[in-house]
């Protein structure tokens, strides 16, 4: 299990091939990665992400150590930014492990889940006209976890 | 104890982190002592169905005690991911 909180970009194609990389009883990987998103119009200048130093090691640790006692998993990364990003840029990544794919879906699914509710960041947009936004939670965020 | 404020609540309350000295029992007995001081922290508590609460680091509750705590944060709802 890796958990890695920065602040600089990450290199998404070689964490996913390290992390594919030399198991021999691991039948499925699954990566997932977040990216900033334009409003579409072009009008997104930066998104700003703010965490809490002292707990978000440790809540993303409790997150992962809970997908790994819910699914048979071999392994689990998460990689998470915070800063200021541009569009297009990677915020996160998480990726699973498994024997079967069934396992590595559904805890990626759980781990993206508690990330966006649970984990201690918080996402400010900065518009291109100067304008800011906190970026509000969504209810049906907070209902996906009463699936797991 | 040292009280933290993240995201809109900081910028509301002005500062990221203080220390403050108090009797409160619960989360919800420190809210009461922090609104009674200045009309920032009145504001930035309003609505306590939009703010979080984490207690030595972990996630909990208003009604949760913090006798012996070290550290209460105040924040909103998380946007991770």
């Amino acid at each position: 299990m890796r958990i890695v909180v920065q602040e600089p970009p990450f290199d998404f194609g070689a964490e996913a091939e390290a992390f594919a990389s030399g198991r021999h009883d691991m039948g499925a990987v699954v990566t997932f990665t977040g990216v900033v998103r334009d409003f579409g119009n072009g009008g997104l200048d930066a998104m700003e992400i703010e965490h809490y130093p002292g707990m978000t090691q440790k809540a993303l640790e409790g997150i992962a150590a809970e997908a790994v006692s819910r699914w048979s998993l071999g392994d689990v990364l998460v990689i998470h930014r915070y800063g200021r990003m541009e569009p297009g840029e990677k915020i996160m990544m998480v990726a699973t492990a498994a024997p079967h794919r069934k396992d590595a879906f559904e805890a990626a699914e759980y781990l993206m889940d508690y990330l966006k509710s649970r984990a201690p960041f918080w996402k400010k947009e900065h518009a291109t006209t100067g304008e800011t936004n906190w970026v509000a939670a969504k209810d049906e965020d907070e209902d996906a976890l009463t699936r797991w | 104890m040292d009280v933290l404020y993240f995201a809109w609540v900081r910028e509301r309350i002005g500062l990221p982190k203080e220390t403050v000295t108090t009797d409160a029992e619960t989360v919800a007995d420190l809210v009461a002592e922090l609104r009674a001081r200045e009309d920032r922290y009145d504001l930035a508590f309003s609505d306590l169905s939009a703010l979080r609460v984490a207690v030595d680091q972990e996630l909990t509750d208003f009604d949760a005690s913090i006798k012996g705590a070290r550290e209460v944060a105040f924040f909103p709802p998380m946007t991770g991911g």
